[in-house]
């Protein structure tokens, strides 16, 4: 690749961001060049990111549907499953996976809410809300 | 505390971190020399490994393997460390920090702050150089972004006991000693035979060479195994396996043939300046592979675009980077 064959197309990354892309000047000397984005990875990355928000608009239907609770949101939104979310919180599995319920949710004590309030980086009232749609 | 650490853009953290370590003890390296040392470069596919159900397509070796064998090679002196307490591993750091020595930590990209949101995904192999402190902020030379950052202590401490897969567990590593003179020359040819045995002779069919004729052979049975939208799933896993994380662009290949261009000089032997060049165009068809690759995300993909194409652009870039190799073991030998 050439230098003047380096992308420059801009995809989510903010407009500060560069990264650095190995091409060659004139004179076939590689060089580091600075590329703004490139259009088949900003493709990949937005397929990536809609397969996530697949998740959190499921979790988001899963709780008005009343069959989910709002910690469903919170792992979707951070990107974990129940494995990943256990490892977190110091827990088991098991437990995440009742705490998805909502009628243990609603009953659960401070100090685990805090616990998952930690995990996420968010008030413990934070934890028990949920937006309306994403 | 601010430790005087020369920050350097790198396209990779790791073999960033590396050479701007060594960089700082006073040893001129490249980003792309480190690599090459170091052995960087490499193919697996790995379907029992995945992420997000997707399997990894690696392009680069194991975790901490590029800063291990350069460093092994050079006969540097290492100081490597796991933690179990997140305490202990603050202090850890505070403490080289006190001594001045910048410090490199293994990190989960997930929950460094300055990550755009965009690059925020879970992935547990970031590396990067904290080099002073003030307060509660870390001054940080992380490689893949332009200028040094910093970063609040309760999330530094968060991104180095991040879970899930290849978890960090607080990894941190320091510089103990440097010698006073380095003979690139040696490192360099050893370098090489190692990345061409791996690439050519790893008796395994998804890694290296053999590695890639075999993933286009899944390739193009996946929109038939796997369903359509599945099958764009894993392609875009490739994809972003093959030019996101930092690679320099076409998986890391572009970075490789940088080294070699580089290591030309070194021995002052011409035949590696063909192969650079031949490394840069495999990288050229990688990076036609992501082209296609993304048209088919898109659903733009033009009859020339189906699966069978693309795999028989990986078969080519398997015959071209089997040519090469073979080629740098009779170079090197």
């Amino acid at each position: 690749m050439k230098i003047e064959e380096v992308p420059q197309e801009r995809g989510m990354m903010p407009d500060n961001i560069y990264e650095v892309c190995y091409a060659l000047d004139d004179n076939g000397h590689y060089v580091l060049t600075a590329s703004a984005g490139w259009n088949p990875k900003n493709i990949a990355n937005n397929q990536a990111w809609e397969v996530i928000e697949q998740e959190i608009a499921k979790a988001i239907e899963g709780i008005h549907a009343g069959k989910l609770s709002p910690l469903a949101f919170h792992m979707a939104k951070n990107q974990m499953n129940t494995k990943l979310l256990a490892q977190y919180s110091g827990s088991s599995r098991w437990r995440v996976k009742r705490h998805l319920k909502p009628v243990v949710f609603k009953r659960l004590n401070p100090a685990v809410l805090q616990r998952y309030s930690e995990v996420f980086g968010i008030t413990v009232k934070q934890l028990q809300e949920f937006p309306e749609k994403i | 505390m601010k430790i005087d650490f020369k920050h350097r853009h790198s396209a990779h953290c790791e073999s960033g971190v590396s050479s701007n370590l060594l960089f700082h003890y006073g040893v001129d390296i490249s980003e792309a020399m480190a690599f090459g040392i170091g052995g960087g470069i490499f193919f697996g596919y790995l379907p029992f490994l995945r992420v997000n159900k997707l399997p990894i397509t690696t392009f680069r070796c194991e975790v901490g393997g590029i800063f291990k064998r350069l460093t092994k090679k050079f006969g540097v002196d290492v100081y490597w460390k796991k933690f179990r307490d997140p305490k202990k591993a603050m202090d850890a750091l505070d403490r080289c920090l006190e001594e001045g020595i910048p410090v490199a930590c293994r990190t989960g990209g997930y929950w460094l702050p300055y990550f755009p949101s965009a690059f925020r995904f879970h992935f547990n192999m970031h590396n990067l150089v904290v080099y002073g402190k003030e307060g509660d902020e870390y001054l940080i030379s992380d490689p893949v972004f332009q200028e040094p950052v910093t970063c609040h202590r309760k999330d530094l401490l968060k991104a180095r006991f991040a879970k899930g897969a290849l978890a960090p567990k607080g990894t941190m590593y320091y510089l103990i000693s440097v010698p006073e003179k380095i003979d690139f020359a040696p490192a360099i040819i050893r370098g090489i035979k190692e990345v061409c045995r791996r690439m050519l002779k790893t008796p395994v069919p998804i890694i290296g060479v053999k590695g890639i004729r075999f993933l286009a052979n899944r390739i193009e049975k996946w929109p038939k195994k796997l369903g359509k939208r599945k099958a764009i799933l894993h392609l875009v896993q490739l994809i972003r396996m093959q030019e996101e994380l930092g690679t320099g662009g076409g998986g890391f290949r572009f970075m490789y043939a940088a080294f070699l261009q580089e290591a030309a000089g070194i021995l002052d032997e011409n035949r590696l300046l063909d192969l650079s060049r031949k490394m840069t165009s495999a990288g050229d068809r990688w990076r036609e592979f992501a082209v296609i690759g993304s048209r088919n995300c898109k659903n733009r993909a033009t009859q020339s675009d189906s699966f069978e194409a693309m795999a028989d652009i990986l078969r080519d870039c398997a015959n071209r980077e089997a040519a090469i190799y073979q080629e740098l073991m009779e170079v090197v030998s």
